[in-house]
């Protein structure tokens, strides 16, 4: 009866090997593990290969891979929402090009408009300049989604041409003038020293993320225990507990140990009116301000896509459009909200990057979209449509990104960062078709 | 059939009256006129393009006719789209069963009607087991819940499209080529789920190619060619012969007075 424990789904046999067992039990995504361990390869590779050829493995030191998450954030913000866009069938070549755009006009605002206004360094300019530029890229991405919409211009063709109009809609804004410096408060949402939170405030962070993960095994039991559906055995909810809250201090105690440099620590001095000891003193960095923008994002983005009726027709009409409007979705709404949220994380893609320049450019961006998809698609993003994970275009960006930063630090020039990257990405897909393959 | 006569004495339980619709100049709908009361099944018959389902979906929302009316308890609906198709309490099982195959049972069962929590989040295990328990009811042999319906079988796949219509306390029920894609057992399945249904008041509008199908379960035939109306019969007064003479010739059976 309906009341009765059913089993589940796939329940462990006697005769499964431990891997298997292993595998069943904490309900682990094979191909999350898969990710991670593409990516712990690249990172071990690239520091061997340092440590072995140049003398130096550079990749595996806190200041890289500080430095790496800040590289990945802007990409990172970008990719959560090409995955919407992608799972519902579309593409959007775009979103460089509105970075671009959004960027020039939070330049524009806190450089030449607001200042003048308000008054040089007036607190309210950063956040008039971040919420404008967000809502210029939602406005743009709302503007693509109702001609892909409503007058069924194919999504490739609308952000094509957007890809062209909005950066030269940018230049034709700012003349092709770089526009800098920018307002020093938006200035720490691009990191650096002084857009990092420290050592006491990154514990906090991590301390949150433990109380969460926790709440959330329990919270999981709890929901299972009250519809009566099987429960994960306790070592392996306890496994996946201990392994996040240990990410999550590993993560903690990395971006701490990662100092600041010795002249912003004498400037810092100076301005504080403290004495520098001879040894000097260790100021942690702590997480970058853009890298908790990414997670926020990540988790919020995470929320929409599988706690939020929107996220669950998303998935619907990547799975079958026909079916989704038969079902009562306006598909077309969605389809403009869809794109309205890509332009608006691309909007806020362009705090952080043009925060992290200390200025805006028409050329912000340029190729972003190319890294933003590609960065969806090795995360498992289906170009067919329906399949795609939040944490997977954000590890897709990561995985990007460490390769490229792995070539710079061991000296491949521009040219073969460019040849590595393109087959990686070939790679990941066939990779992936095999898995689906297989998984069928 | 053994079936008893329904009462068709009061007023229909939904009546289209002279419905057209034309796609490029081809006219689909040629002023159909069909009804249905409640408890009974209308089997709707014609070859292949003889307008059946587009009917159909005029009254399910997915077509809006180019005129003609549609009447639910003797009130002039208005149907634009499935939304409003829904609100009169109408649900269709489609041919093609309108799954999205990367969803779970339960996604697709409440797909555009999840019930939520109370802070508006979807409540995955509450529909799950909401899922469990009228997938019991139905076909107690279904177990795979936790896998997205692509992975379930043709039987499987169509009980999870009949459960979504039953869930939702249909009064009016169309159901187009429900046992074309399932087994022997299956559309036994089928058959005993209509019965069952139409005890409980439903009215079922059954499109079908089989003439089998419609002569065991239909109290009446609407017989269609070429976009039109050939004629509606009470099935007890017609036999296989006369329903292909209509469906191939367009001819309605002579009366043996």
């Amino acid at each position: 009866m309906s009341d009765s424990v059913s089993p589940p789904a796939d329940p462990i046999k006697p005769r499964d090997g431990l891997l298997t067992r292993f595998l069943k039990a904490t309900e682990l995504d094979t191909r999350l593990i898969g990710m991670v361990g593409a990516l712990a390869l690249i990172w071990v590779g690239f520091h061997l290969y340092g440590a072995l050829v140049n003398n130096f493995g550079a990749f595996l030191t806190p200041r890289n891979l500080w430095n790496l998450s800040v590289q990945t954030s802007s990409i990172g913000i970008m990719a959560t929402g090409m995955v919407l866009v992608i799972v519902t069938r579309h593409i959007d070549l775009s979103v460089g090009s509105i970075l671009g755009f959004c960027a020039v006009v939070m330049g524009m605002l806190q450089v030449y408009i607001l200042p003048p206004i308000l008054g040089l360094g007036h607190p309210m300019i950063w956040i008039i300049a971040v919420v404008a530029g967000m809502v210029t890229g939602a406005c743009v991405g709302a503007l693509q989604g109702a001609l892909i919409a409503y007058l069924k211009i194919p999504a490739f063709i609308v952000t094509l041409g957007g890809l062209l109009v909005w950066r030269g809609t940018g230049f034709l804004i700012a003349r092709g003038e770089t526009i800098s410096p920018v307002d020093p408060t938006f200035a720490l949402l691009g990191g650096g020293p002084y857009g990092a939170i420290g050592a006491t405030g990154s514990w906090i962070v991590g301390a949150l993320a433990c109380i969460g993960i926790v709440a959330l095994s329990l919270n999981g039991r709890r929901q299972r225990r009250k519809f009566k559906f099987a429960l994960r055995p306790v070592w392996a909810d306890v496994f996946l507990a201990v392994l996040a809250c240990g990410v999550a201090i590993g993560a903690v105690l990395l971006v701490n140990s990662y100092p600041w440099p010795k002249g912003i620590v004498r400037q810092y001095a100076q301005r504080e009116g403290i004495k520098v000891p001879e040894e000097g003193i260790f100021i942690s960095h702590g997480f970058a301000i853009p890298v908790l923008i990414l997670i926020t994002v990540g988790i919020l983005m995470t929320i929409l896509m599988n706690r939020t009726r929107f996220g669950r027709y998303v998935f619907a009409i990547g799975g079958n459009p026909e079916a989704a409007e038969l079902a009562g979705i306006n598909t077309r709404m969605m389809t403009v909200k869809i794109f309205a949220m890509m332009g608006f994380l691309a909007g806020l893609s362009a705090v952080v990057a043009s925060a992290r320049l200390n200025s805006a450019t028409n050329a912000l961006g340029t190729l972003d979209e190319l890294y933003v998809i590609a960065a969806a698609v090795i995360g498992g993003t289906s170009l067919a449509g329906g399949i795609g994970t939040i944490y997977g275009a954000i590890l897709g960006a990561l995985v990007m990104q460490s390769l490229q930063t792995g070539m710079v630090l061991i000296g491949f020039d521009a040219a073969i960062q460019q040849v590595v990257v393109g087959s990686v990405l070939v790679l990941a897909v066939y990779l992936d078709i095999l898995y689906r393959g297989k998984s069928k | 059939m053994e079936t008893e006569m329904t009462d068709r004495s009061g007023t229909p339980l939904v009546e289209l009256r002279d419905i057209s619709i034309a796609f490029g100049g081809i006219k689909a709908v040629d002023r159909v006129s069909v009804d249905l009361y409640p408890g009974e099944v209308v089997g709707v018959l014609g070859h292949n393009g003889a307008g059946k389902s587009t009917l159909i979906k005029c009254l399910s929302g997915a077509y809006q006719a180019d005129s003609g009316e549609i009447f639910v308890n003797g009130e002039k609906a208005v149907i634009k789209n499935p939304r409003d198709a829904r609100s009169y309490n109408i649900e269709t099982i489609y041919q093609t069963l309108a799954l999205a195959d990367n969803l779970d049972a339960a996604s697709n069962l409440f797909l555009g009607r999840e019930l939520v929590t109370r802070l508006g989040f979807v409540d995955d295990a509450q529909m799950e087991a909401e899922t469990r328990k009228i997938m019991y009811r139905l076909n107690p042999n279904f177990k795979n819940f936790a896998s997205p319906v692509s992975a379930l079988s043709g039987g499987q796949r169509q009980s999870v499209a009949i459960a979504r219509a039953v869930y939702f306390n249909a009064r009016i029920l169309i159901m187009d080529e429900p046992t074309a894609a399932l087994g022997p057992q299956e559309t036994k399945m089928v058959g005993e789920l209509i019965a069952e249904l139409k005890r409980q008041g439903l009215g079922i509008f059954l499109i079908s190619h089989d003439i089998h199908d419609v002569m065991e379960l239909c109290d009446r035939i609407s017989v269609m060619k070429n976009g039109q109306l050939v004629g509606t019969e009470n099935v007890a007064d017609v036999t296989d012969d006369d329903i292909l003479g209509m469906i191939i010739l367009g001819k309605k059976p002579e009366r043996v007075a």
